[in-house]
């Protein structure tokens, strides 16, 4: 296909933006048809100053690796990291500060919040995955990306169903249902680029020049695969009009519960688990430059991940009215868990063993070897909070939302910062990053941010949960809801406070990489000489 | 990097499994069958929770006073799903004393099971709403959606006054109802033919209420927004707060026959 082509698609595409802006059923609806039709008539433009008229068409060396849309995404990660960051912080002060920001309707809480955690998991955390899972089946299968452009439409694609998604939350266009909130058409939109998704990676695989499929590929896999049968499953839903923005979910009340916690907790377990431990099986080995620990141990906990994760969705619907069978079926399953989740991270941590030394001298190493701390952190701390006493505590508390910060800023974002660095000297011919001192000082910032978010909201969701239930000698309760409410305030003004200095040391990051790209190289002092064998101790 | 490097990482550091992991080496050298494997593996468990609920005939408690949705009292949750109530507010009471002597009686499936979606929520912010219908006036509900601070001084809610000025957009009220007919909500053909009329007729005051009544049992109307020249999405979702939890007949509940 060639870039002619491809205007005349998006040309088309364009001009069904057009009418579907023109027949719309809603205002909403209009915006976002109009919306597209700006993204798709920009996209067109450009792609209509690319195409060479009267010559051939270059074709691609078909035994180089694509690498564009692994340096768009590069850039893209970093861009939406520092962007979900921003919101975030934004959100955390709106509960701080109720009386700032008040720009209603549209950065109302309820509306930012959605932004929130879809710019980080889904924008950041996605464009990470998508991009990293690009370099890694290349490498690992030593094959060219497979279907041509298929990897931009992917790539492009996605980065549409992102700006869909965002706009539609300030404009007030949400399903309703936590971590799927876009709407039918945007549904509909990610699900087709998915399945191109799909393709291009089984493509790869099946095209591969190495005989055996590499652990990370396996990771990558089944995130794909499983994220597409939870998207397509938990969004079934019907539209009121199809040029109107509005559905209603197939299922409702209980049914629907449990189809969206299965939905959401595995939104964390393969987008978020299972995706970046394949990232954790490539970067990790390849920086350390040692085999992962134990081949042995990554088929077991694979395997066990995968199977046991899926059950774990009713931990989030303990005590209530879901049927109690169901309840404790997801506890058991996760409390078993913990198990598959610290192979995961074992293998991780031992890969370092004979390396331990590049802890001190080299700081994406540090950074990745945070993550999987972390990571093992979290996924011992989630199976404790599934148990159901805890969770009578835990449940609708901060408790739970530093629990998944935890796991987001320590685990996802400290491995997709730690292959950003490896990634960009590569991507761009750079013999170096443009400064080690500061991925330094982006660890540390970050390293600290997540530490006082995560220790805050441990102190806010206790304090919380037992002022709920606070009876006096009389057998009244203590506190009215109201100064629940206030006990917090200074609890949100430190969180804001943790997350500010992660939002920092992305910003670091954002330069580091920018002069990166640019080729320049910071004058500064080496972290550390590594040890020479005079300075050894005596054995 | 060139294409002819050998991937470090690939070369484990212990010897070659055998007997049953030494079978992977099929999984590890097939693509497609890699695929199907994990696609089984991951199915088992979402078939084995979630299924059953649509037929275990106990899912869902026997209850008296379950009615869908007036169209009025469905315009309104729609708007707080849109404006991202449920991220702050529950709308599900777990069973445990301080909830219920809190909130009332802890929620049943019976309650949500008109709702498309759900709104059971996960975090309280601020307090749970699944029994808020008739706790506090229709004023009480407005002045407190347009300065939240204004009534209860330690509240972090934002301000929803631009309810109050935007009108209700009642252009697809019928076929709102019809798409819920088509997902199982027994909305009865006369219902979806008087969609509008009912919407108009419970925020208007004064009006013939008459068929709205018959249809939707236990309905509170009038003008909710304390603007009856214009029906606004104040309206809608006062309708909708004030009817929280306010349909299920608890003295007709029986408990002991619901376990599950």
């Amino acid at each position: 296909m060639t870039k002619l082509h491809g205007a005349i698609i998006l040309g088309l595409g364009t001009l069904l933006a057009v009418l579907a802006a023109g027949f719309a059923a809603d205002g909403l609806f209009r915006a976002h048809a109009l919306i597209v039709m700006l993204a798709l008539g920009i996209a067109t433009i450009v792609m209509l100053r690319q195409v060479e008229f009267g010559r051939a068409p270059a074709r691609p060396d078909p035994s180089a690796y694509m690498d564009d849309p692994i340096r768009a995404g590069a850039i893209l990660t970093v861009f939406w990291g520092v962007v979900g960051f921003l919101v975030g912080v934004i959100a955390a002060l709106q509960l701080a500060f109720p009386d700032i920001f008040n720009i209603q309707p549209w950065f109302n809480f309820g509306r930012v919040r959605p932004l929130h955690t879809s710019a980080v998991i889904f924008a950041f955390g996605g464009t990470a995955l998508i991009t990293t899972s690009f370099w890694v089946v290349q490498r690992t299968t030593r094959a060219r990306l497979w279907g041509g452009a298929l990897p931009w439409f992917v790539f492009w694609g996605y980065q549409l169903f992102i700006v869909l998604a965002a706009t539609g939350y300030l404009l007030g266009i949400t399903a309703g249902r936590e971590y799927a909130e876009p709407e039918w058409y945007v549904d509909l939109w990610l699900t087709l680029v998915w399945v191109a998704y799909l393709a291009v990676f089984l493509g790869t695989l099946l095209m591969r020049k190495e005989p055996h499929i590499y652990v990370a590929n396996w990771f990558y896999l089944a995130f794909i695969v499983t994220i597409a049968m939870l998207h397509v499953v938990n969004n079934l839903s019907l539209p009121v009009s199809l040029l109107g923005y509005k559905s209603y979910s197939a299922f409702s009340g209980v049914q629907d519960a449990l189809t969206q916690w299965w939905y959401g907790h595995n939104a964390v377990g393969f987008f978020l688990t299972a995706g970046f431990l394949g990232m954790m099986y490539y970067f990790l080995p390849k920086q350390a430059e040692r085999p992962v620990y134990s081949y042995r141990l990554s088929i077991i906990h694979f395997w066990a991940l995968i199977f046991l994760y899926i059950w774990a969705g009713p931990h989030h619907l303990h005590y209530t009215a879901l049927p109690d069978w169901a309840q404790t079926l997801g506890m058991v399953f996760s409390i078993m868990l913990w198990m598959p989740s610290w192979g995961g991270m074992i293998n991780g941590l031992m890969t370092l063993s004979g390396a331990w030394d590049k802890m001190r001298t080299d700081p994406i190493i540090r950074m990745m070897v945070i993550a999987v701390a972390f990571y093992g952190m979290s996924t011992f701390e989630g199976p404790v909070m599934s148990i159901k006493m805890v969770n009578s505590l835990s449940h609708y508390t901060d408790w739970t939302i530093g629990h998944v910060h935890s796991g987001a800023l320590g685990w996802v974002g400290m491995i997709s910062f730690g292959a950003i660095y490896f990634l960009v000297p590569r991507l761009w011919n750079r013999t170096q990053l443009y400064s080690l001192r500061l991925v330094n000082w982006h660890f540390w910032l970050a390293t600290l941010g997540i530490v006082i978010y995560a220790a805050v909201m441990w102190v806010a969701g206790i304090t919380q949960g037992l002022m709920w239930r606070e009876y006096d000698d009389q057998g009244f309760l203590v506190y009215s809801f109201a100064e629940t409410v206030q006990a917090l305030q200074p609890y949100f003004v430190l969180r804001a406070l943790g997350g500010a200095l992660y939002l920092a040391g992305g910003v670091v990051m954002a330069w580091n990489i920018y002069q990166t790209i640019r080729g320049k190289i910071r004058n500064e002092k080496p972290i550390a000489a590594p040890l020479t064998a005079g300075t050894q101790p005596a054995e | 990097m060139s294409n002819t490097e050998k991937d470090k990482a690939q070369a484990g550091a212990e010897a070659a499994p055998r007997g049953l992991l030494a079978k992977h080496a099929i999984l590890e050298r097939n693509a497609t069958l890699l695929l199907v494997a994990s696609l089984i593996v991951v199915a088992i468990g979402g078939i084995v929770e979630i299924a059953p609920l649509f037929y275990f005939q106990n899912t869902i408690e026997k209850v008296v006073g379950m009615r869908p949705y007036t169209p009025l009292e469905l315009a309104g949750r729609n708007i707080y799903v849109r404006e991202g109530c449920y991220v702050c507010h529950s709308q599900m009471i777990r069973p445990f004393r301080d909830e219920v002597e809190r909130y009332g009686h802890y929620s049943l499936a019976a309650e949500s099971m008109y709702d498309h979606p759900f709104q059971w929520g996960s975090k309280r912010t601020g307090p749970d709403l699944a029994r808020v219908g008739q706790r506090y006036s229709n004023d009480w509900q407005v002045e407190h959606l347009k300065d939240p601070r204004a009534l209860v001084p330690e509240s972090v809610m934002p301000s929803y006054a631009f309810l109050a000025e935007a009108r209700l957009d009642t252009a697809l009220t019928a076929d709102h109802l019809r798409t819920n007919v088509t997902l199982g909500v027994p909305y009865s053909d006369e219902a979806v033919e008087n969609a509008l009329a009912d919407l108009v007729a419970q925020a208007t005051p004064d009006a013939d209420t008459s068929g709205l009544e018959a249809r939707y049992p236990n309905v509170t109307f009038g003008d909710f927004d304390g603007n009856p020249r214009e029906i606004t999405e104040m309206d809608a979702l006062v309708a909708y707060l004030q009817m929280l939890g306010t349909l299920v007949d608890f003295e007709a509940y029986e408990p002991e026959q619901n376990y599950r």
